[in-house]
């Protein structure tokens, strides 16, 4: 499958998609979206490059390995467990940080954030997973 | 106590990066290491008496961690970590020139782990673990000379035999366990009237003893012993004295407080005793190999131990304590004697064996001393623990005389074996002069020393043992005991004529199948008759049959068809879900129609339908883009109910798959028909059985009442506890975020599997 005009368009798409996986994993905990929704459009980012060329050309461009993101997205994970085993609270106990951005806005950053881009990750992995190998 | 298992835990995992010089100690290293073991554990005891340690485990079952040191804890690990370190120390010279000595070492080291944490155990539960890794253990220390065929099946037999009666076990102490409803040794002993006044006792009992006899090698459960004599000797050499077999008689001792006592007791454990007594040491008279004869005597050993139990007088016990460090000493000693002969001549059958007195004058010594203190004879340990074991067989209540005479019969077998065993290796002339290849060096030979100079002391100072170790250990089993004295010399009793009477007779017999070679043959033959019916044999065909049956199921159930799979699933949940309608006739359902509008049934009518087409479109591109139609409708649907995330998943979902499919497709054959009219109406039946189920279930559970304030915890708490907005994800990130971490882990595995699945075997690359 060659089709010019899906490669022309593909890199803004691409990019377009993986700018808003990333802010619908930003908004995930006040608004719709969150890691799994981010993993999967960022997924699809790649699904949609591997569409416009072939499947074997996009893996061989890709710099990590779905099992790369895997276990990479799995860590991050388990970081975010760290803070509630060592402070002595209960497992997965969530911890903030509060950023007085301006003097309305406060920012709050915390460990379920931390979690949720490790789920991202995973998720963008087992979907290449599947992609890559089901194209086999 | 934990500290040790921690401590023995650690260095066989440290063994594995021990290089140079380091590794080629590695058996002294860990010789001393047990050897630091066995101070420490005296030192503990000895200042602070009993010691009691508990964690918590699981605390909804109501199980914890219990670790105690008392008399017959102590006793037992003494043994283990004063053995064990001559046992390393041996398995140096020994293991000399074996590769994958490694894993050999970290084996044995954890086996001598797993066995003090059954000593130390004071929760059954507990001991079940440390139970069954022995069985494993030991399983993969009789495998060491794994290309040898008889090593596997004997490994593999001594395995199946010790895990299945583990299980039984398992299942006894459930049984009791919820008599007093806790798995606490202590608790059972406390209770020790109700639990043998339940009527569970005597299930739970037998079951008990199942396991102990398989592990202690009882009848019928004695053949798979002498296999593991496949084993390199010095896991022989432990096994047999002071670990492993002795577990049984361990838990024995500790369950007496709350099992003991009964008629059931005395008859299961006197009669499979007295049996494993006897015809431990009448095979082993005629067996033609050195390691054979010594398995056998275990058996007799064994035996001895359980009947002694079973007896279950004071005396009985005591004599009982007294011969398990009698018989951990004889045996351990002649275990390594054999070895050394081996290693020096190349052989072990006494037939290529004589003469050995004037080349090997320590090792001759050795064994005559160890084979004294079998035989009973003084002035070793042994003869102690003979005479106590007759003077507490005549003093039994009941059935005194048969037990009597069974016991004298096969003592007095046991001074033949005793005598012809130092004979035919040191003192009878050989039929070819033995060459002695190598001449054991001074690791082969501390073991062995040092087992018979204490079995010598102990024999000449028995006050040494019997002041107060013994006390100790009795006062863990009977709550009122009178200290005991043990002495060498007792007066001319009924006990000693009893042992002269023996002695002699012993002799006899020796003397009789020396001169007469005529008899062995003869005794041979009629052997052969009665031993038509071999256990292995039967165990062999069990596990045959067993194999055979499980592949014929497998045929049935397992047959490899994904289709007929889904099939079998969707029947059986349709059928149950259907006959819990009928069951509960609940048909009726209040549809709630306020919040349908006229749009969404617009939806729902375009999703059904794609459906519809789908079944029947025969292109592969229209399938999955009809196929996408619906999934979108489903998609709207959430949305439709303010289910925001949901529908959002569902779309990308439903994207990933549509172009997954289209991927896929140009890879794919054509579309075939392969099923004809019968098989699509059956699949249809079906398929409109388990849809309409599943429907109303959708339907019914709309109605179940849930509850609402789980609701309302997440919706106030959301904001205030977990600062989002969006209540859907923060129950994923972090209220029930574990779950969520669960559930990743899952998808990654499964990710893992499809690319195993997939990926091609690399040879049949074209």
């Amino acid at each position: 499958m060659n089709l010019n005009i899906l490669q022309y368009a593909e890199k803004p798409i691409r990019w377009l998609l993986i700018i808003i996986s990333i802010v619908a994993l930003l908004r995930g905990h006040n608004y719709p979206g969150g890691g799994f929704i981010g993993g999967l459009l960022a997924g699809l980012a790649i699904v949609f490059q591997s569409l416009a060329y072939d499947v074997e050309t996009v893996r061989k461009k890709m710099k990590l390995s779905p099992q790369s993101f895997i276990g990479i997205g799995l860590a991050i994970a388990a970081i975010s467990l760290l803070p509630s085993i060592i402070g002595g609270a209960e497992l997965m106990q969530a911890y903030w940080v509060k950023l007085q951005i301006t003097e309305s806005y406060v920012l709050k950053l915390g460990t379920p954030l931390i979690f949720d881009i490790g789920i991202f990750f995973s998720v963008i992995g087992i979907v290449l997973m599947f992609i890559f190998n089901l194209s086999k | 106590m934990i500290n040790v298992l921690v401590l023995i835990l650690l260095l066989s995992l440290s063994l594995l990066f021990f290089k140079g010089t380091l590794k080629k100690q590695m058996a002294n290293v860990i010789a001393v290491f047990q050897a630091g073991l066995f101070a420490y554990i005296a030192y503990l005891y000895l200042n602070n008496g009993n010691i009691q340690e508990s964690f918590d485990w699981i605390s909804a079952l109501n199980l914890s961690f219990v670790f105690n040191l008392d008399g017959i804890s102590f006793i037992f690990s003494m043994l283990i970590t004063g053995i064990g370190a001559l046992v390393f120390i041996y398995a140096r010279y020994y293991m000399k020139k074996y590769e994958r000595t490694t894993p050999f070492y970290i084996y044995l080291t954890l086996f001598s782990g797993a066995m003090l944490g059954i000593v130390f155990s004071g929760n059954l539960i507990q001991l079940f673990v440390f139970w069954e890794l022995t069985s494993v253990l030991s399983f993969l220390l009789i495998t060491f000379f794994h290309e040898k065929e008889r090593a596997r099946k004997a490994a593999f037999q001594g395995l199946f035999i010790t895990l299945m009666g583990g299980l039984a076990m398992l299942g006894g102490i459930i049984l009791i366990g919820s008599v007093v409803d806790s798995y606490n040794i202590h608790d059972w002993t406390q209770n020790a009237d109700a639990i043998k006044n339940s009527e569970l006792y005597t299930a739970g009992l037998i079951l008990i003893l199942v396991g102990i006899f398989t592990k202690s090698a009882q009848f019928p459960f004695h053949f798979w012993l002498p296999g593991a004599m496949e084993a390199p000797t010095p896991v022989s050499s432990f096994l047999h004295s002071a670990t492993m077999v002795k577990a049984g008689f361990f838990l024995l001792l500790r369950l007496h407080p709350s099992l003991g006592g009964t008629p059931e007791w005395f008859y299961i454990l006197s009669t499979a005793g007295a049996i494993t007594m006897f015809i431990g040491v009448y095979f082993a008279i005629l067996r033609t190999e050195i390691k054979s004869v010594l398995a056998y005597t275990t058996i007799n050993a064994l035996g001895v131990l359980t009947l002694l139990m079973g007896i279950d007088t004071f005396l009985s016990v005591k004599a009982a304590i007294l011969f398990l460090i009698i018989h951990a000493f004889y045996k351990a000693t002649l275990f390594m004697v054999a070895g050394v002969i081996d290693k020096s001549t190349g052989t072990k059958l006494f037939a290529n064996l004589g003469g050995l007195r004037k080349e090997m004058p320590l090792v001759f010594i050795f064994t005559l001393l160890a084979t004294l203190s079998m035989a009973g004879l003084p002035p070793m340990l042994g003869f102690l623990g003979k005479e106590l074991i007759y003077e507490a067989k005549i003093n039994i209540p009941e059935a005194s005389n048969f037990i009597l005479i069974i016991g004298v019969a096969s003592n007095i077998l046991l001074v033949a074996v005793s005598v012809l065993f130092t004979y035919k290796i040191f003192i009878k002339k050989p039929a070819h002069k033995v060459e002695i290849k190598s001449k054991p060096n001074i690791n082969g030979l501390i073991g062995p020393g040092i087992l018979v100079i204490l079995s010598l002391i102990f024999g000449l100072f028995p006050q040494l043992l019997g002041g107060n170790i013994i006390n100790d250990a009795l006062s863990n089993v009977f709550e009122n005991y009178t200290p005991v004295k043990l002495k060498l010399w007792h007066g001319f009793n009924t006990v000693f004529f009893l042992s002269l009477f023996t002695v002699i007779a012993g002799f006899i017999v020796a003397l009789l199948i020396i001169k007469f070679e005529k008899i062995t043959f003869y005794w041979n033959k009629f052997n052969e008759r009665i031993l038509l019916f071999r256990f292995t044999d039967v165990f062999v065909k069990a596990i045959d049959s067993f194999v055979s049956i499980s592949r014929k199921k497998d045929k049935i159930v397992q047959h490899g068809y994904h289709r007929y799979y889904l099939l079998s699933i969707f029947l059986l949940t349709s059928v149950l879900l259907w006959s819990q309608f009928f069951e509960t006739r609940s048909w009726i359902f209040n549809i709630d129609n306020d919040k349908n509008s006229f749009y969404i049934l617009i939806v729902i009518v375009i999703t059904i339908l794609a459906s519809i087409l789908a079944m029947f479109s025969n292109k592969r591109l229209a399938t999955i883009a009809i196929l996408g139609v619906s999934g979108y409708g489903i998609a709207l649907i959430y949305l439709y109910y303010s289910a925001v995330d949901l529908a959002i998943t569902q779309i990308l979902v439903e994207t990933v798959v549509v172009v997954l499919f289209v991927i896929v497709l140009q890879k794919l054959p054509r579309f075939a028909k392969l099923s004809n009219w019968k098989i699509k109406v059956r699949d249809l039946a079906i398929a409109l059985i388990f849809g309409t189920v599943m429907g109303l279930l959708a339907l019914k559970a709309t109605e179940v009442n849930f509850d609402s304030s789980l609701y309302d915890f997440y919706s106030e708490n959301s904001y205030l506890q977990g600062f989002g907005k969006n209540v859907v994800n923060v129950i994923l990130v972090d209220f029930r975020g574990l779950d969520t971490f669960g559930e990743v882990i899952v998808l990654a595995i499964a990710a893992l599997g499809v690319s195993v699945l997939l990926s091609k075997p690399k040879k049949k690359k074209v």
